[in-house]
């Protein structure tokens, strides 16, 4: 039976949360073409591979090689080649972390298949039988639905946080296989050299559940620490736009949109930002938007479920000693 | 020795287009040309070109060229690399290549590449700001079967080998690879630089180098596409917003609070 692979990536020594995710998605395409979902899991162990069956993975590749070096794209990309090789996939699914968006292109091109990235959607077309992607273009302002030609496999990197995990549950089945991979020294070219941590205060904004954004309207550096306030009530982050950035308020580390990160907050609270598209581009998956903007007509009202029309100087301040009151009660 | 450097770079819409001048056609399913607003050098591509200049002032003598593929170009535009310091450039043209995927177009531009003959790096923005595809320059380095590495923030320039830095959730990877390499980079790599006066002059007196298919012993079927467009649409916005109003801005902030409270966003 033909099958879906995703790559399921490692982090630390547990699956990384993206795992379950592309499984999701595997499902979904499985769920209109009969196909098996399988999990390549390259440089794990059957405790892992356990884990992918009960996040609803059919089969499992458990791929270990020495030459597998974690964080360098090459050594994976050799051995979800090997697999593919292998196993002739319909479709390959990996994620868009730096690892799973630098393997899956690569992969595609080495095997001349087609490859859609960034996709918040997938869905197989009823009439061609092919998968079509859907997702954003041009930073956002538009939105594409590709479908692939009559090429195996077809490959997508999915966005983030696109597909929900299932729960996990230990009674499902699924077959693991060890893969024996035997990578050459020339199938990896680039090394390693070191891992540096930067020390960031609090928590990541890829990781934040709350998200407080500082634009151009806050007119200087200083509200920072009033915005940094709010986030720390729900422990959440400060993220900017890049007008910010590039004006030297904040560095940019800070930066959300098109040149900067996309986050995927639950709550993204906006403040003096006006919505440009290549802000949006970064956040426009965020559960909720809400905005505090003195010009009602700017665009970031357009994407907000929830805002106030006003000064922010005035605004901010209530809502944070409001919000913190509710918390704590 | 003196170094070989390509940059690819990308002539694309302005992405500061406010949406009121961005428009879709749908039945061509394809993006039209905003009305007044010139396209714009790919914001990335031009930090590659920056990251191209860097390295020839590192490493003394170096050849930098910029290739382009695409259609109606605005000279004016495409030659700010040349004014920023990029010594030629060579505009791929042909009204075959008007509609690649990304697959053709990593055929045309890796075609080109070959071409232009010994190569030491190739440089390109992370991704272009039209199509968002961020992976044209990785299939360019699968088909020159050179080693690549992605997302840059730094380069250093070794003795055969390339050393790069790029950015992690927190913090950064540092990567070798040896020469010849394929570097897409990000903005991190640093500002592209304005071009001066005489850079300016100098460009003017350059005349890219233009090429079509034929050029490069290729044909259509060459770069028949393996994904196809099927639809393209400006989404529309499915929310609603809510502007909460009190009786003054402080009253508006408390009741906001509380109405996110209400709704369990917060």
């Amino acid at each position: 039976m033909s099958e879906i692979i995703i790559f399921a990536e490692i982090d630390g020594d547990g699956l990384h949360s993206t795992a379950g995710e592309l499984i999701s998605a595997g499902k979904k395409l499985a769920a209109d073409t009969g196909n098996v979902v399988s999990a390549a899991l390259i440089g794990g162990n059957q405790d892992l591979a356990s884990q992918l069956i009960s996040l609803g993975a059919d089969k499992v590749y458990l791929a270990n090689d020495d030459a597998i070096q974690k964080g360098v794209a090459d050594a994976y990309l050799a051995a979800l080649h090997k697999i593919c090789i292998n196993a002739e996939p319909t479709v390959v699914i990996t994620s868009k972390t730096p690892i799973g968006r630098a393997v899956g292109p690569r992969l595609a091109y080495r095997l001349g298949s087609g490859i859609a990235q960034d996709c918040m959607d997938v869905s197989v077309d009823g009439d061609s039988g092919r998968v079509t992607a859907t997702r954003p273009v041009y930073g956002g302002n538009a939105m594409a639905k590709f479908t692939f030609a009559d090429k195996d496999p077809q490959v997508v990197i999915m966005r983030l946080k696109a597909f929900e995990a299932l729960e996990p549950d230990s009674s499902r089945s699924g077959e693991v296989i060890e893969f024996e991979l035997s990578l050459d020294d020339s199938d990896i070219k680039s090394k390693l050299v070191e891992t540096v941590k930067e020390e960031s205060e609090g928590v990541r904004l890829e990781d934040a559940a709350v998200i407080v954004g500082m634009g151009r309207g806050l007119g200087g550096p200083a509200p920072f620490s009033q915005l940094e306030e709010l986030a720390k009530i729900f422990n959440g982050a400060v993220g900017a736009s890049r007008a910010v950035c590039d004006a030297g308020w904040l560095d940019h580390s800070y930066q959300i949109g098109l040149t900067g990160k996309t986050v995927t907050p639950d709550v993204y609270i906006t403040v003096g930002i006006s919505g440009a598209s290549q802000h949006m581009a970064g956040c426009s998956s965020s559960k909720n938007i809400v905005a505090i903007n003195k010009d009602g007509d700017a665009n970031i009202f357009k994407e907000a479920s929830f805002g106030v029309v006003g000064d922010w100087e005035k605004v901010l301040p209530a809502f944070t000693e409001t919000a913190r009151e509710l918390l704590e009660s | 020795m003196s170094l070989n450097i390509i940059v690819c770079a990308k002539q694309v819409m302005d992405p500061e287009t406010p949406l009121s001048a961005f428009h879709v056609d749908e039945a061509a399913k394809r993006v039209l040309p905003a009305q007044g607003i010139p396209p714009v050098v790919n914001g990335f591509c031009e930090n590659a070109v920056e990251a191209a200049l860097k390295i020839k002032e590192a490493a003394g003598d170096a050849t930098i060229t910029i290739i382009s593929l695409g259609n109606n170009f605005v000279m004016d535009v495409m030659k700010k690399p040349l004014s920023m310091g990029a010594d030629q450039m060579i505009l791929i043209q042909d009204p075959a290549a008007e509609n690649l995927d990304a697959l053709g177009t990593a055929t045309v531009l890796s075609k080109a590449i070959e071409k232009i003959g010994t190569v030491d790096i190739v440089i390109c923005g992370q991704q272009a700001s039209d199509w968002d595809n961020a992976h044209v320059p990785l299939g360019i380095s699968e088909m020159l079967g050179m080693a690549c590495l992605s997302e840059a923030r730094s380069i250093d320039l070794g003795d055969g080998t390339v050393t790069v830095a790029s950015s992690r959730s927190d913090g950064y990877d540092v990567f070798e690879a040896p020469l010849p390499c394929l570097i897409t980079v990000s903005n991190e790599i640093g500002e592209p630089r304005y071009p001066t006066l005489r850079g300016i002059m100098q460009a003017s007196r350059k005349s890219p180098e233009t090429w079509t298919l034929n050029d490069l012993d290729l044909s259509e079927s060459d770069v028949s596409p393996v994904l196809t467009l099927s639809e393209l649409f400006i989404p529309a916005s499915n929310r609603q917003c809510e502007i909460i109003e009190g009786e003054d801005d402080a009253d508006s902030g408390r009741l906001l609070a509380l109405k996110l409270r209400e709704e369990k966003i917060i």
